[in-house]
């Protein structure tokens, strides 16, 4: 009975594993990384992956961790599944970690009312839920450093500037091209709002989830109704075929806009083409800073990482080492507002909210330059912070504006509503109890 | 030896048709519900809440395609809208009259789905076969559509997305974030033990027996004084019934929050291979194939690490997941190839073969 044998193998090793689960020494911090390389959006996700792991790999190799203490870096696949991506927080939620950053909006939804429950802090880095930048009514949800109502606001303000001013908007005709989904439909409230004031009109083309490689309905709309701009959020494999997409269908590419998630291989599917493409972001690319260097050295050239050389540096990747930037620089703000070596989540959703990276902390960290400052606080858990418009040039990103700051007043407005909107949906959503810090 | 037929004298009809005719299946029985009630006490909230919820919702939901598939002959691919169906009713019910108590409306939102369900069966009565998977498909898509495009549906929420508010039984939280998964898994426990009961029922009696008569040959049930249309519908519905149930546990008491997405045709999918894999017109069927598409995976998951890190070889989380989606196709290919009537025959089998033990015949 062969199978017999193999099922009593399989019971057997099963049990081993259940007990043999690997015991964390107390001495180290536990940092998982939920990624997804695997699934439909593993064409974005590797290199965010990539970028997360060897930043705090770096830090290990090069400094031994963070404050002395080592990190426990592991990874958990989630290949974008709500599924999956619960099974990991509870596989993680055991092993006490310090932060989670679920790399998905569908997973951080449901995360977001346990959190504060069990004491973890997540960190949804310009995704998940914009309102959970209120501190006081999310106060163990971070998502800096913009929101998705910051981007429209800069895009339109950008276009405005091009135009000479937001006046001259009136009359014109701006595309929107989206997700169908809560990430992709949340700007619009705004864009309508502002649509109504300036006096311009949306036309929105909105893209299923399952129809995101077959756009052709959408830009044929689009060549019909003739939009003088484009503006679009996708995320996965529907930035690729949009700009492929624009492409063939003839639109002029540099009217062609998008919030900061179009990677240069979604670029490069254009061809030629794509020339003029732009997308907003708030970090650099390339990999010309001494930390990114000590990447390289460390951790790259070491065979320790799972990307090839010429991909550190791509805008992607680089978005990874940011939210690793903001991982480390919690836990070493936590561990100077404690004085503890090992921290709890507790303890690191403190250091989240004081985060201050300005130009002195960044040189320090080897990234002057890399990115614009950022401050949390007690109450801002977002800092809507200035982003840049960068454009692809046929073969890399180039960056073609200073940076543009939001409309602050436009974005709090809404900003406010949802908040106060999500805590009385969830009636017994609970008042903050955890004190601030007085250096916020 | 401890598995004998012998000496259990049938002295009443009703015993000779039970269900469970055997004592030590009766006694079998007994033992696994008390044993699924201890592990609530035992297990740790990874099992719990990682494994043993999310399977036993999956198993109501194969139990409610079984019943439209697997007795009635008749294919769906929109398990997982009805599913949604559920969850959305259930979200609303619960916020629009927040006093009565969330289990009474987990029952209902079942007939929401019911309802919608029989509306998308009627197209049944003409379409057989691959073409009424089509059908089932449009209704698939048009409720996701919905989902997506009816704002009303999540109570204008901004972010698009149902959550599981807190509410309480008896003072204790049931849903919410501060449930425990010890309350939540009793709780979605008894509801799939109360519900497969039901559906056991259901089946063995003469609704049963209709829907397996048209199953078999619908002109000659239909000969034989059996309405194919009310009989069709009422399979649409009860199997929806089941679904929505499901969906509505799936998101407040697992998920405890969710997007429009997480009932999609993957979804449907998912549900159809259990119930492939479990074997067609079986409830226990229901509950190996969820064990078998579910578990498995997460079995894998941890034990290949483990597996693998004595030789030195340690693997990154995504290798892992190719390993497991090559392992369980695999697996999947197998027992197919082994049982083609699914996990449920070769259950059926192995307890032959056990009665005879230790002789061949």
């Amino acid at each position: 009975m062969s199978f017999r044998k193999l099922s009593l193998k399989l019971v057997a090793a099963t049990l081993l594993a259940g007990t043999a689960l690997p015991a964390f020494a107390q001495d180290s911090i536990y940092v998982p990384l939920f990624t997804y390389r695997t699934g439909p959006f593993a064409g974005s996700g590797t290199f965010i992956a990539d970028g997360m792991h060897d930043y705090l790999r770096m830090l290990n190799e090069r400094d031994g961790g963070i404050g002395g203490v080592k990190l426990v870096i592991e990874e958990c696949e989630t290949g974008y599944d709500t599924k999956k991506g619960v099974e990991c927080y509870e596989a993680v939620k055991g092993k006490s970690p310090v932060v989670v950053n679920p790399w998905s909006t569908g997973i951080t939804l449901p995360l977001i009312p346990r959190a504060s429950v069990d004491k973890i802090p997540i960190l949804s880095m310009a995704y998940g839920l914009s309102a959970s930048a209120r501190g006081d009514v999310f106060p163990w949800v971070f998502n800096p450093p913009a929101t998705y109502w910051d981007g429209m606001s800069m895009i339109i303000k950008y276009i405005g500037e091009k135009e000479g001013g937001l006046d001259k908007l009136k009359g014109k005709k701006i595309g929107f091209i989206h997700l169908d989904a809560a990430f992709g439909k949340e700007p619009i409230p705004l864009l309508q709002e502002m649509a109504k004031e300036m006096g311009f009109e949306v036309a929105l083309y909105p893209v299923a989830a399952q129809d995101m490689q077959n756009q052709s309905s959408q830009w044929l709309s689009a060549r019909r109704d003739k939009p003088d701009y484009m503006i679009m959020w996708g995320w996965g494999t529907m930035n690729g075929a949009a700009v492929k997409e624009a492409v063939r269908s003839g639109y002029p590419m540099d009217k062609f806009y998008s919030v900061w998630w179009p990677s240069e291989d979604d670029a490069r599917s254009g061809g030629a083409g794509a020339k003029g493409f732009k997308e907003l972001n708030w970090h650099a690319v390339g990999a010309n800073f001494p930390a990114l260097q000590d990447i390289q050295k460390h951790v790259v050239d070491k065979g320790l990482s799972k990307a090839s050389k010429d991909k550190v540096g791509e805008v992607l990747y680089n978005r990874g080492v940011y939210n690793s930037l903001l991982i480390a620089e919690g836990i070493a703000q936590a561990q100077k507002i404690t004085g503890k070596k090992v921290v709890t989540g507790e303890d690191v959703r403190r250091g989240l909210e004081n985060i201050k990276l300005d130009t002195a902390r960044l040189k320090e960290l080897g990234l002057e330059g890399f990115t614009d400052q950022l401050v949390l606080s007690c109450n801002d858990h977002n800092g809507h912070r200035a982003a840049f418009m960068q454009e692809w040039d046929g073969t890399k990103w180039v960056k073609i504006s200073n940076p543009i700051e939001p409309m602050t007043d436009r974005v709090k407005t809404q900003l406010d509503a949802a908040a106060k909107d999500y805590a009385e949906k969830n009636a017994g959503w609970p008042k903050r109890t955890e004190a601030c810090d007085k250096a916020s | 030896m401890l598995y004998r037929e012998a000496g259990q004298f049938k002295t009443t009809y009703v015993s000779d048709a039970s269900i469970f005719p055997l004592r030590e299946d009766r006694t079998g029985l007994i033992l696994i519900i008390i044993a699924a009630y201890a592990l609530a006490f035992l297990g740790n909230s990874f099992l719990l809440q990682a494994v043993m919820i999310p399977f036993l919702v999956f198993s109501l939901a194969s139990i409610g395609l079984n019943i439209l598939t697997g007795y009635t002959g008749l294919l769906s691919l929109g398990t997982g809208a009805f599913m949604g169906v559920g969850a959305y009713a259930c979200y609303k019910l619960m916020t629009a009259f927040p006093g009565v108590n969330v289990i009474v409306w987990i029952f209902v939102s079942g007939f929401f789905s019911a309802a919608i369900g029989a509306l998308f069966g009627l197209p049944s009565l003409r379409i057989k076969g691959f073409y009424l998977a089509v059908a089932t498909l449009a209704a698939q898509f048009f409720l996701q559509w919905c989902f997506i495009r009816i704002p009303w549906l999540v109570n204008y929420n901004v972010s698009g997305a149902l959550d599981a508010p807190l509410r309480t039984l008896f003072g204790i939280p049931i849903m919410g974030p501060n449930a425990t998964p010890q309350t939540r898994y009793l709780l979605v426990l008894t509801i799939v033990i109360v519900l497969t009961w039901l559906a056991s029922n259901l089946v063995h009696g003469r609704i049963g027996r209709m829907w397996i008569a048209i199953r078999d040959m619908d002109l000659a049930a239909e000969l034989m004084g059996i309405r194919p249309l009310q009989t069709k519908l009422l399979a649409f519905a009860v199997s929806s019934y089941y679904c929505g149930v499901a969906g509505a546990l799936m998101v407040f008491m697992w998920y405890g929050g969710a997007e429009y997405d997480v009932f999609n045709i993957n979804q449907s999918f998912f549900v159809l291979f259990m119930v492939i894999i479990g074997g067609l017109g079986s409830l226990i069927g229901s509950f190996f194939g969820a064990a078998l598409i579910f578990i498995m995976p997460i079995v894998l998951g941890i034990v290949l690490p483990a597996l693998l890190s004595p030789f030195g070889i340690s693997v990154g989380a995504d290798t892992i997941e190719h390993l497991r989606f090559m392992i369980v196709g695999a697996l999947i290919i197998f027992f197919l190839i082994v049982e083609p009537h699914g996990l449920a025959r070769l259950w059926q089998i192995g307890k032959q073969k056990l009665l005879v033990w230790p002789f061949p015949y």
